[in-house]
């Protein structure tokens, strides 16, 4: 095996006992414990935090530095991903429709 | 449940291979691991080379919330066999967690409940495994897909995923938070932006949460429409 390989089986076996650690973690090992009201509240902002937190930087400054103008066709093509999300409900919608925006703003302006 | 989860298993399946993952890596996250929120940002952060231990730490903290889970669900568990618990915690996911708390507060037995339970999660199980291998598939046999942009595809998978709980206000506000602080704090090392924009989405989104609980609602008055 390449150390890419090592590295990528090390990567997927960490994750899989965090993973597995934290879902074993009461039902097997644990007492009834009753979760601080403001974990509970923090643990459900994580995801969209998270996921946010990511592609903002990819989004807004996709070559390293901010880029706010009609040369990044990330911005039409994110708002139009979140627009077609908040009206139709439906992922793959928005998915298809952000690329959409985002291929011909690369084909027609960029 | 299933058929919402059919087109983030075949995305999965696609980003992970158009970002250079392995079959076999991305096959056993979606086998191993199981839990979707992870994997895509794992996918993220594998292609953009991160450091082994970045990757685990994010991991944990966007998994954390299954130990809520893993506790709410422990009082209808306590009584089942050690291999039981076991097989059940690896297939404690969002989705699972929605239907099976649902279930078992409501109706059911304790035996009846864990088979629920059970069917539950392998059905899931199986389910997230099929549409990953079509998602691979796709990935292999469109390499068009990955020219297109695939960094954009990233983009516009989270950013969908996302806007659809934008209608709590304080996702907005964490969202808002999470993002800014993420562009600001973006030349750090080891993606420690990462984690303070997650931390500062968080607390905000706490905030929020609690300071509009505090507002009273407004009176509405008589004679208005």
């Amino acid at each position: 095996m390449s150390n890419t390989n090592i590295e990528q089986a090390l990567t997927l076996a960490g994750m899989v006992v965090v993973t597995y650690g934290i879902r074993l973690s009461f039902l097997v090992f644990g007492h009834r414990v009753a979760f601080p009201d403001w974990l509970e509240r923090a643990l459900r902002y994580v995801p969209a935090a998270v996921l946010t937190a990511l592609i903002a930087p990819m989004a807004l400054a996709p070559q390293g530095a901010m880029d706010v103008s009609l040369h990044n066709a990330y911005l039409p093509g994110t708002i139009a991903a979140v627009a077609v999300a908040l009206w139709t409900r439906q992922t793959l919608a928005a998915i298809l429709g952000g690329f959409i925006v985002y291929g011909l703003w690369r084909w027609l302006v960029v | 449940m299933l058929v919402g989860a059919a087109p983030f298993g075949v995305i999965f399946g696609t980003l992970a291979i158009g970002s250079g993952l392995p079959v076999w890596l991305t096959l056993g996250l979606s086998a191993l691991v199981f839990a979707g929120s992870s994997q895509f940002v794992a996918v993220s952060l594998i292609g953009s080379g991160t450091a082994l231990p970045v990757i685990w730490l994010t991991t944990l903290v966007v998994n954390l919330r299954h130990a809520l889970y893993s506790a709410t669900l422990l009082p209808y568990a306590r009584e089942l066999p050690a291999r039981w618990r076991w097989s059940l915690a690896f297939w404690l996911t969002d989705e699972t967690f929605a239907v099976v708390e649902n279930q078992l507060r409501h109706h059911a037995s304790l035996k009846d409940g864990a088979h629920y339970w059970l069917g539950s999660s392998l059905a899931m199980y199986l389910n997230w495994q099929v549409w990953t291998i079509v998602g691979v598939l796709l990935g292999q046999s469109v390499p068009v897909l990955a020219t297109l942009g695939l960094d954009f595809a990233m983009v516009a998978t989270f950013s969908a995923i996302v806007a659809l709980q934008l209608r709590e206000r304080p996702v907005l506000f964490a969202a808002l938070v999470a993002g800014g602080v993420a562009l600001l704090a973006r030349g750090m090392p080891f993606k420690l932006g990462l984690m303070l924009a997650a931390i500062a989405g968080v607390a905000t989104g706490v905030l929020v949460e609690l300071w509009s609980e505090q507002v009273p609602k407004p009176v509405r008055q008589g004679g208005e429409p």
